[in-house]
């Protein structure tokens, strides 16, 4: 097992143009806080980004901060917060779901897509990604985007490489859009609801004008006894209580909200963002993504295929958060097609390797797209060394 | 003006004339197709009107499946496809050449599928960008990119070029906005990408499609986000002395945490073409001029107006100007989207659209101004203050050969410019032939090559779009 820790982008070329020769493939690490989700990859070697790091752009007037790819994440949101910005998409911390340890990397963020709750209103990691500089398969240094947040100059690579799990290319520097941090932050909370009555709730709240920045279903017995439906608000404090009683107002039926701010609220959330109900147990987790209403039924379905399976929605009931037995196959064929007809997708986050070898990680592609998704891997990777089989067996 | 190259028409092709047509007409009824040059003539150039190329011939296909069978049959018979959605492109994206087939989506203007409750829309590539927002607006909703030619321009024409609009500051451009497509690929195979949903199982296609410029396939239909419109939304004026302070101001409102859904600049010549156009009741005598507008309930607007009046204060604002009523508002956002047709009444004019670090700003409109000078002609400026999307409109006139050719280089002076001081070549626009050979001044030979060996991956025969985007000469197909 060879460790690579390149000091600069060019010696991060030099080492990749020397793996293509030897032919032995790489695993990329930063903070080494993710290595579990994908298929597990046979690599003997690993590229590390822990020798890049340091904020290399910051201008809070322009809402833009670019760093090296393994800047700890910790410190992107430090540096940030000392100017009350903040990341727009809220990234999840893999740690306590995949009982990792390590410090999570920004460029792991951007190679993973990672997000959180606040990706029903501020959109995804990719949606704030704005700059790359990665490092192909070729050993060439290429870069994507830039540091403006309006550029659609040439093919947006950004996005491909943002969920691309490394196997596209080792990123050097990563630059994002960032966001003012709000003056005030509350949660709405609502009890006892069915999931179907929460994510109506869910759905009505995200129809009003009065802008939830995160909306989310705990159903009973998870974190709590009773079911537990939240709405998370973010604004001028003023307008935090005119839109609250507004909200309150508009979801009368569903009965009066709670309404919790400072700790108990940023907690909450934090167990919702990292799937905490999930963290040191011995259950497969599943992330299924679909249509917001449809949440209730997947779970529906898969709760009468599948007996003991657990589950909370975020994103307005459009990210369901499962948790089943892991069993031989972590329920795959069942949940899989619980889906299916409801037209999303699922993705199995956390399981022993084993199963991740054995079942689709990923959602399965038709034929054009699984294709098109070989060819895009082929154009940065052409003698296959980053990642291989992590997203897809094979490739 | 005569400085950017076509390929040579493929004469192989041309002599197939017939044998193409015919082989078209066998796929889509006679009316779908469009063959006599009166007819084709619509189709010859854009919204960049300088140039323009009779295509072969022209199909407007009513299906997702007519368009695949056109796809097959141009590809199996090697004949170069150009996409179009409602021809608006000012960068010349959908403009043809002789020996390509025009692939016009103009029919396929239906919106399939409302769903409030999920806040999405399931429409046909040709609907109007406006029309998506006209059709949920009783209910209270909206479809957010808002490019200035949305009356005209199609959901399709969108996605290949990522427009954004002046309301992205808050809600985001095209690729934000759109979870779904059905994607026609050269082989006529048809793809669904994305859905409903949030986010992609494997890689992001979908955002590799969305700005691809019609260089990777046909879109056809498309799943877009609507989201609920605030409760009210007033746009104010504010005059500056200078661009300088205008400009500060912008930094500073976003450096005290505000972020209005919309900033606009306007510098006094454009102040006064727009003017003269839209009678909005701007200020005649400021040198910059912002509209800001912001969002919410009639208190929460007060609210955050009064931050912002007192922040312009700070920067030495000279005139503020709210908007008493929704007529006024309508006026004053008419004369900011007109900017471009009003120009066009006073004088021909290039329309730039690089994006700059908005801290490069002052710095930026005084060299513009230089440039442009420098090549004896005047420039008006309109553009998006919070993000740094500049669209210097260069007047000239296009009867004058010379002056035309001076108002091409300038222009490109002026995006070579934006990409020094680290901005980009084009920020809502898109490439297409008019930025095309500026491209190596952005990327690198690695860059490109990556970016065309992903384009590969969709077209090995450089059939889509094929002018477009990459410069002619150092072309990569894997």
């Amino acid at each position: 097992m060879t460790l690579h820790i390149p000091a600069t982008e060019a010696q991060a070329c030099a080492i990749v143009k020397s793996v293509i020769e030897s032919g032995t493939p790489l695993s990329i690490i930063g903070g080494n806080t993710r290595a579990g989700l994908g298929r597990p990859t046979q690599t003997q070697s690993t590229l590390s980004s822990a020798g890049l790091t340091g904020i290399t752009l910051y201008e809070p007037s322009e809402m833009v901060i670019g760093a090296r790819a393994g800047t700890p994440l910790a410190l992107v949101q430090e540096t940030l917060a000392a100017r009350g910005q903040m990341l727009p998409f809220e990234p999840m911390d893999h740690r306590a779901l995949l009982g990792s340890e390590g410090e999570p990397t920004i460029g792991a963020v951007a190679a993973g897509n990672v997000s959180g709750p606040r990706r029903i209103n501020a959109g995804a990691a990719r949606d704030s990604l704005i700059g790359i500089r990665l490092v192909n398969g070729r050993g060439e240094a290429i870069k994507s985007g830039g540091r403006v947040m309006k550029n659609v100059t040439g093919l947006d690579l950004v996005k491909l490489v943002s969920g691309s799990y490394g196997t596209l290319g080792f990123l050097t520097e990563v630059i994002f859009r960032v966001l003012p941090v709000p003056e005030r932050v509350v949660t709405l909370v609502w009890r006892g609801l069915s999931d179907e009555a929460a994510v109506a709730l869910l759905s009505a709240a995200l129809g009003s004008p009065f802008e939830p920045f995160a909306a989310a279903h705990l159903p009973e017995g998870i974190g709590a006894d009773q079911a537990r439906t939240l709405l998370r608000l973010e604004n001028f404090s003023d307008s935090i209580d005119y839109r609250s009683r507004e909200l309150g107002d508009l979801l009368r039926v569903h009965g009066a909200p709670e309404m919790i701010e400072g700790e108990a609220s940023l907690e909450l959330w934090h167990d919702v963002r990292d799937a905490r109900f999930f963290s040191g147990t011995e259950e497969a987790v599943w992330r299924l993504s679909l249509a917001p209403t449809l949440g209730p039924k997947a779970t529906a379905t898969i709760s009468a295929r599948v007996p003991g399976a657990r589950w909370f929605y975020d994103w307005g009931g459009g990210l369901v958060w499962l948790a089943v037995p892991a069993g031989e196959d972590a329920a795959a064929g069942a949940i899989r097609a619980a889906i299916k007809p409801l037209g999303g997708h699922a993705t199995l986050v956390r399981a022993p390797a084993a199963i991740r070898a054995s079942v689709p990680v990923f959602e399965p592609l038709a034929e054009p797209l699984m294709r098109v998704s070989t060819g895009i891997k082929t154009s940065f990777d052409p003698a296959g060394i980053f990642e291989p089989g992590r997203i897809y067996a094979g490739t | 003006m005569s400085a950017i190259a076509f390929p040579v028409p493929d004469q192989s092709i041309l002599a197939r004339r017939d044998a193409i047509i015919a082989g078209l007409a066998r796929l889509v009824p006679a009316e779908a197709l469009i063959t006599s040059a009166d007819e084709r003539r619509p189709y010859e150039t854009d919204a960049l009107t300088a140039y323009r190329r009779l295509p072969m011939a022209v199909v407007l296909p009513s299906t997702t499946q007519e368009v695949a069978a056109i796809m097959k049959f141009c590809g199996e018979q090697g004949v170069p496809i150009v996409p179009r959605g409602a021809g608006t492109s000012l960068a010349g994206g959908a403009i043809p050449q002789e020996d390509a087939v025009v692939i016009g989506v103009s029919k396929m203007n239906r919106i399939l599928a409302i769903d409030y409750a999920n806040r999405v829309a399931r429409v046909q590539a040709g609907v109007t960008n406006l029309a998506v927002t006209g059709e949920v607006s009783a209910e209270g909703f909206f479809y957010a990119p808002d490019p200035s030619s949305q009356l005209a321009c199609s959901i399709g024409g969108n996605i290949g070029m990522n427009s954004g609009g002046a309301h992205c500051l808050k809600y985001g451009v095209t690729t934000n906005n759109v979870l779904g497509v059905t994607l026609v690929m050269l082989d006529g195979s048809i793809v669904e990408v994305g859905g409903a949903h949030l986010d992609a199982p494997g890689l992001d296609i979908l955002g590799l499609i969305v700005g691809s410029e019609g260089q990777l396939g046909v879109v056809t239909e498309a799943t877009v986000r609507i989201l609920r419109s605030a409760e009210g939304a007033r746009p104010v004026l504010f005059g500056f002395p200078t661009s300088e302070e205008a400009g500060a101001a912008v930094a500073a409102i976003i450096g005290a945490g505000i972020i209005p859904v919309a900033m606009e600049f306007m510098d006094k010549p454009a102040i006064e073409i727009c003017e003269a156009f839209a009678k909005a009741g701007y200020p005649m005598d400021v040198e910059a001029l912002l509209i800001i507008e912001v969002e919410g309930s009639d208190t929460e607007m007060d609210a955050q107006l009064a931050r912002i009046v007192a922040i312009a204060r700070e920067h030495g604002v000279k005139t503020v100007k709210e908007s008493q009523s929704a007529m006024e508002s309508a006026a004053i956002w008419k004369g900011r989207k007109s900017a471009f047709g009003a120009t066009g009444r006073i004088a021909d004019y290039i329309c730039m659209d690089g994006t700059i670090p908005t801290g490069q700003l002052p710095y930026v409109l005084r060299r513009m101004d230089e440039i442009v000078k420098g090549y004896g002609l005047r420039v008006a400026n309109v553009f998006h203050a919070g993000d740094g999307n500049l669209h210097p409109l260069i007047l000239y006139n296009c009867n004058d050969p010379v002056e035309a050719q001076k108002a091409e280089d300038a222009g490109m002076d002026i995006l070579k410019l934006c990409v020094e001081v680290g901005g980009c070549l084009t920020g809502e626009h898109g490439v297409g032939i008019e930025k095309r050979d500026l491209m190596t001044f952005q990327f690198n030979p690695e860059d490109l090559n990556q970016q065309m060996r992903v384009r590969a991956v969709f077209d090995q025969a450089w059939l889509l779009n094929p002018a477009k985007v990459f410069p002619l000469e150092g072309r990569v197909a894997a």
